[in-house]
């Protein structure tokens, strides 16, 4: 029988190898594969390395919130205000910065902003027991908000020379700073998610809340702490996106959270919750990235793009499911 | 080595000297606008063909993001790095927010500049404005002056936007200053219309009671233009007054054809394309330097000169009129 969350309890296991080489993420990596190739061949300039490193920023710092929302989504919620975090994050940053602060400070302070607006969410969802996705649709316009009161039409320009080194740095030859955050945020949450109790719990709750509950799990405490993680992670974002930008405007990232989310099914996270891998994040930020500088070395219009990565989605999403009944 | 393995690097390195080939006698320009599938930028793009037709070796590469955001133009103009192009012209979304990746992009060495909306000074070599503050505040009485009787003078009065509107109030005081060597127009009055319609054509409304005798109303704003140009109509008294300005052609197509405005200016977007197109071309050649004081060649349209923040001014406002409306209407 088919609970809710539309998963399936196998009556008997299969083997580790085939079941890794059916999984998500090798059909992920398969894509990631096919579709580097086909770049390389498509345009001479996509393999040099430089402009691989320049590439990169078209998806780190939106992997780097997906990670996180990978986790929330997989305990059954959503985030939806990151986009708007990262703004206000940014606006704070900013103010600090007119006011004559130094980088150090600055760092504090982004952080600091992602985890009270983090915290904020929690409260609401955890405490007062509100739908997560009510909850940020309306945080996601209050936070932007602020930073719209605050600036106006205005921008905030100056930041301190040390501060670009964030996200216009490079920590070795083409490893840019950001590649570097991206690998340990990665690393990181695969270990919190894969190799924790609180993992566990964070999928147990997905998968059956009640039960999580019953089972002695601390439920509201732990989806607490999950929105702590994306507002977190959406501060180190804003200090990556402001220090490459280099300046902050209250439309700042707008339009992150859907990409985000994009990143987090494509990897393979189920939206309804209780199931997805750390792996399938990081190789689904991966193609996303790739497809869209590929296409872009090839001048193709963004219109025609965001069509292309529609019909991705919907195909890799439909692919599996198609396979399965075609084999009933 | 199998036999498809030697075809295919046979076909590799052909392709390779083709494209090497190809880049020798091809400058490629990216004209980088706001957002995809906007009219005004369209019409910007053909000026810019037009400017590769007459210069012969040129692409154009025209391009920008789905949506207006800085974001999406950095991840254009790093893909146009990506493929070594020798000119970017961008319109930007943001003036500070590209200056990181556009200063990437001189250091690679490809010609940078702005046009229509500008970069900070550090993230362009030179930037076009359409026109200048001085050029357009001649324009609007000179649109006045040319339709009134050439002897006598006739009261004229200004419909603006607020008394705060930077860029109306700088018109409007070079047009007082050029004003003397207009004798037939005598400005009666300024009102604000605040930019909102039904505002502005209260004070339209007002000012034609106010003066019986006005003959133009200028409004350099593309909202009191349209408004004055209703208020007029409904007064009956299109022939009478005259409505002129800064309009947008789609929006004043039907006053133009009514007669409420004989006529009226705006940037011309083609012209405005295609100078751009022409400074990157020369300042990629190396046979122009971008530096305070120099002067440009842009092919038909003349030259620029650069003032001493590296800034040109394109040309006088275009004037619109019964004769070229219907096809600038569909376009912007």
């Amino acid at each position: 029988m088919t609970t809710a969350t539309g998963r399936q309890i196998p009556d008997r296991l299969t083997s580790p190898l085939s079941r890794a080489l059916k999984s998500w993420e090798a059909l992920l990596l398969v894509v990631a594969v096919a579709i580097f190739i086909a770049n390389s061949l498509a345009s001479p300039y996509f393999l040099d390395p430089w402009n691989l490193s320049d590439a990169s920023f078209n998806f780190t710092e939106k992997a780097m919130i997906a990670f996180a929302m990978a986790m929330l989504i997989i305990a059954g919620e959503i985030d939806l205000s990151v986009g708007s975090i990262i703004a206000l994050a940014s606006t704070v940053m900013g103010a600090a910065a007119a006011a004559g602060m130094g980088t150090p400070a600055l760092v504090v302070l982004g952080l600091g902003t992602g985890l009270v607006c983090g915290a904020f969410n929690g409260l609401l969802v955890a405490r007062f027991g509100l739908p997560s996705i009510v909850v940020t649709i309306g945080t996601m316009s209050l936070f932007r908000g602020i930073s719209y009161i605050a600036l106006g039409d205005g921008a905030y320009t100056t930041y301190p020379d040390s501060f670009a080194w964030f996200g216009q740095g490079y920590v070795w030859w083409v490893i840019t700073v950001e590649l570097v955050i991206f690998a340990l945020a990665a690393l990181a949450f695969g270990i919190l998610l894969h190799r924790t109790n609180f993992g566990r719990m964070v999928y147990a709750i997905g998968n059956n809340a009640t039960a999580a509950r019953f089972s002695g799990i601390r439920v509201e405490k732990i989806r607490f702490i999950l929105f702590l993680l994306t507002g977190l992670m959406s501060g180190i974002a804003s200090i990556c996106l402001t220090s490459r930008l280099g300046s902050t405007r209250p439309s700042i990232a707008s339009g992150f959270e859907l990409e985000v989310v994009t990143i987090v099914v494509l990897g393979g996270v189920s939206i309804l919750g209780g199931s997805g891998s750390i792996a399938g994040v990081v190789l689904a930020a991966l193609v996303m990235g790739l497809v869209t500088f590929g296409l872009g070395l090839l001048n193709v219009p963004g219109i025609v793009m965001s069509i292309i990565m529609g019909l991705l989605l919907i195909s890799v999403i439909a692919l599996p499911r198609l396979w399965t009944m075609l084999r009933k | 080595m199998s036999v498809i393995g030697k075809a295919l690097a046979t076909a590799a390195m052909g392709l390779a000297l083709m494209t090497t080939a190809a880049q020798a006698e091809e400058m490629r320009i990216a004209l980088v606008v706001k957002a995809l599938g906007i009219g005004f930028f369209e019409a910007a793009n053909k000026g810019a063909e037009e400017a590769a037709k007459e210069l012969g070796d040129v692409k154009i590469i025209y391009t920008g993001p789905t949506d207006t955001t800085a974001e999406g133009q950095i991840e254009v103009i790093n893909s146009l790095i990506a493929q070594k192009v020798d000119a970017i012209a961008v319109s930007a979304n943001d003036t500070d927010a590209l200056v990181p990746t556009l200063k990437k992009a001189m250091d690679r060495g490809i010609t940078v500049i702005s046009w229509d909306s500008g970069v900070a000074p550090e993230g362009r070599q030179m930037h076009l404005n359409p026109s200048s503050s001085s050029l357009i505040g001649n324009m609007i009485i000179k649109l006045a002056a040319d339709n009134l009787p050439k002897d006598g003078t006739s009261e004229v009065a200004v419909l603006s936007a607020t008394t705060t509107s930077t860029n109306q109030n700088t018109w409007i005081e070079e047009m007082n200053k050029v004003a003397p060597n207009y004798p037939n127009v005598k400005v009666v009055g300024t009102v604000y219309g605040d930019d909102l319609a039904d505002k502005s054509y209260r004070e339209a409304q007002g000012l034609m009671q106010t003066y019986p005798n006005l003959k133009a109303i200028i409004a350099p704003t593309s909202v009191g233009i349209v408004a004055a140009a209703q208020a007029v109509t409904d007064a009956g008294k299109v022939g009478q007054v005259n409505v002129t300005g800064l309009g947008l052609p789609s929006e004043m197509a039907g006053h133009v054809k009514s007669g409420a405005s004989k006529s009226f200016a705006i940037w011309n977007p083609i012209d405005l394309g295609y100078s751009a197109t022409m400074l990157a071309y020369h300042l990629a050649k190396k046979d122009a330097e971008a530096k305070p004081g120099a002067s440009i060649a842009i092919g038909r349209m003349g030259e620029v000169k650069l003032d001493d923040k590296n800034e040109a001014a394109m040309a006088d406002p275009f004037v619109y009129d019964a004769g070229n409306i219907d096809q600038f209407s569909s376009i912007f």
